[in-house]
């Protein structure tokens, strides 16, 4: 329990331990759609850290205030005004991207990863730990969008970021920029979760077993 | 002295097998060789009418898929299972519903999608929900598009090097195929599907020393002449007759050999009829309201989904159970 209550184990909790793909499995819908490329999921990822840290860091400012009743609602408000902010500044600076993500900036809104993470720590804990919180979950979304959208770009293209990285003339699977490919990609990378989860709590296990048999 | 894991605990106290603990001569590899006996027709006529390279294509099928199951099988300690023939058996079923002239790489990559996503990740033979061999179809159908549309006419016609299925024929050109030359097989298509007649040999060598039952192909066929029989009465010239239907396209390969499948299809008779009844369905509406000419994979792969489904309200009532 004292590593729970460490300060650092709010940032770092989010990158492994909780990471919002991979354990929580939270945020689906904008971790399917748009990882066909690499640049695609590192501004989405971005885009909902920027959301995360700043709906978390002000709820949790403003969490005394809240009456309990009407606190999704005031949790969603905190969260649409961010949103507001990043669609508009992505429209201004970068008109291009924005276009490409569509309809999935304004989803930001109802990204259960940000509404998790202001009902489940933000409203519960001080505004520092919530800022570490928030940084270590976008950061472990990021982590995630960045894998997940660099197979999905490497076998459909044979490219990461633009750049070739497999020799011209490999096949290049189609299915992997359909919605098709993200389901197994992701499908795989859980599984490759829980197997590393799997293989590590079997060997604690196994040394403590060990132990008790040759004793 | 040496220490002792868990594993080696394990070992000694306990022998895991899965059910069933009775056992029959009739062994699930014999079946799987039966099957393999009952597309040897297919093969042949592949060979025949579209030339020697196809068996490069099914050879590679088969190699990969074999060599997956092996790779996988060692990679988790369990027992080889390659000898019980159906890893080699997906693999045949794969490269027999690939167009002619298949390219190889795409061979390899579909036989391995097909043993390591379509059966190993559920836990190997008897565990998988969608039929292996048509989910590697599948995935080679939305990975290589062009690939896995470009038909090749039969060599018996030298002048055209790429044409279009019957059923595409009939579905973009209005132009119905003959009836004979779509039982014999003389037709563009993919390998094992084009001659129903070298189908119909194995199907009927399965349904005779009981292999498969004869309740899906029939329902299946069934279903069709209602379904199809329907539209064609309503508008015969918008729709193609239901023997058309029957005998163009993957229908009959799609009854005998991946409907049929043990793992994915019903166990109870009366769930058969409903399994087989409601692929044709699906058939016809995706053949004739569809933007695909053919859709018996996918109709086999959806139906193989609902599979559990029927399984549980088709349990047939105990006996003295009441109402």
């Amino acid at each position: 329990m004292a590593k729970v209550n460490k300060l650092s184990y709010e940032f770092l909790k989010g990158l492994w331990d909780q990471n919002p793909i991979l354990k929580q499995i939270l945020g689906m819908c904008p971790t399917l759609a748009v990882t066909v490329s690499v640049i695609n999921g590192i501004a989405m990822a971005l885009a909902t850290t920027f959301v995360l840290v700043f709906s978390s860091f002000l709820i949790s400012i403003i969490r005394k205030l809240i009456p309990n009743q009407v606190r999704i609602a005031s949790f969603i408000v905190v969260i649409a005004t961010f949103v507001t902010v990043v669609d508009y500044v992505m429209r201004a600076l970068f008109p291009e991207m924005s276009k490409l993500l569509g309809p999935f900036i304004p989803l930001i809104v109802v990204n259960c990863i940000i509404l998790g993470r202001a009902e489940g720590f933000a409203s519960k804990n001080n505004p520092f730990r919530s800022l570490l919180d928030a940084l270590g979950m976008g950061t472990g979304f990021l982590i995630s969008l960045l894998v997940l959208s660099s197979i999905r770009e490497l076998l459909s293209s044979g490219t990461i970021l633009g750049f070739q990285i497999l020799p011209k003339g490999t096949p290049q699977l189609l299915v992997m920029i359909l919605p098709a490919g993200a389901f197994i990609t992701l499908g795989l990378l859980f599984g490759a979760a829980n197997l590393y989860t799997l293989v590590r709590e079997r060997k604690e296990k196994e040394v403590i077993i060990t132990k008790y048999i040759n004793t | 002295m040496k220490q002792q894991t868990v594993d080696d605990l394990v070992e000694k106290r306990l022998r895991l097998e899965s059910s069933p603990h009775i056992k029959s001569a009739f062994t699930t590899s014999k079946a799987m060789y039966c099957v393999i006996i009952a597309l040897v027709p297919c093969i042949v006529s592949a060979i025949v009418f579209f030339g020697f390279y196809q068996l490069v294509v099914i050879l590679t099928c088969v190699l990969f898929a074999v060599a997956t199951e092996y790779i996988v099988k060692k990679v988790r300690k369990q027992n080889l299972t390659i000898s019980d023939g159906s890893a080699a058996l997906t693999g045949l079923l794969l490269a027999l519903t690939l167009p002619p002239n298949y390219p190889l790489y795409a061979c390899a990559i579909g036989s391995i999608f097909a043993i390591f996503i379509g059966k190993e990740i559920f836990g190997g033979l008897g565990f998988n929900i969608f039929n292996p061999a048509l989910l590697g179809r599948a995935f080679l159908q939305a990975s290589f598009p062009v690939e896995t549309t470009t038909w090749v006419n039969p060599k018996a016609i030298p002048e055209a090097i790429t044409s279009a299925t019957p059923l595409a024929h009939f579905k973009f050109d209005r132009v119905l195929t003959d009836v004979s030359n779509l039982f014999l097989g003389n037709i563009s298509g993919s390998l094992g599907e084009t001659s129903a007649l070298a189908i119909l040999l194995g199907g009927i060598f399965l349904v005779i020393i009981g292999v498969i039952n004869w309740e899906i192909p029939v329902s299946m066929i069934v279903g069709m002449i209602v379904f199809e029989g329907i539209l064609f009465l309503i508008d015969p010239t918008k729709f193609a007759h239901p023997l058309f239907h029957i005998l163009s396209g993957g229908f009959l390969f799609g009854a005998i050999f991946m409907a049929t499948d043990w793992v994915t299809s019903p166990l109870t008779k009366k769930g058969m009829w409903i399994f087989g009844i409601l692929i044709s369905l699906l058939i016809v509406i995706i053949r004739n309201f569809g933007g695909l000419p053919e859709g018996v994979m996918y109709a086999i792969l959806l139906m193989n989904a609902v599979t559990p489904l029927i399984n549980k309200y088709t349990v047939p009532k105990i006996f003295g159970e009441g109402k």
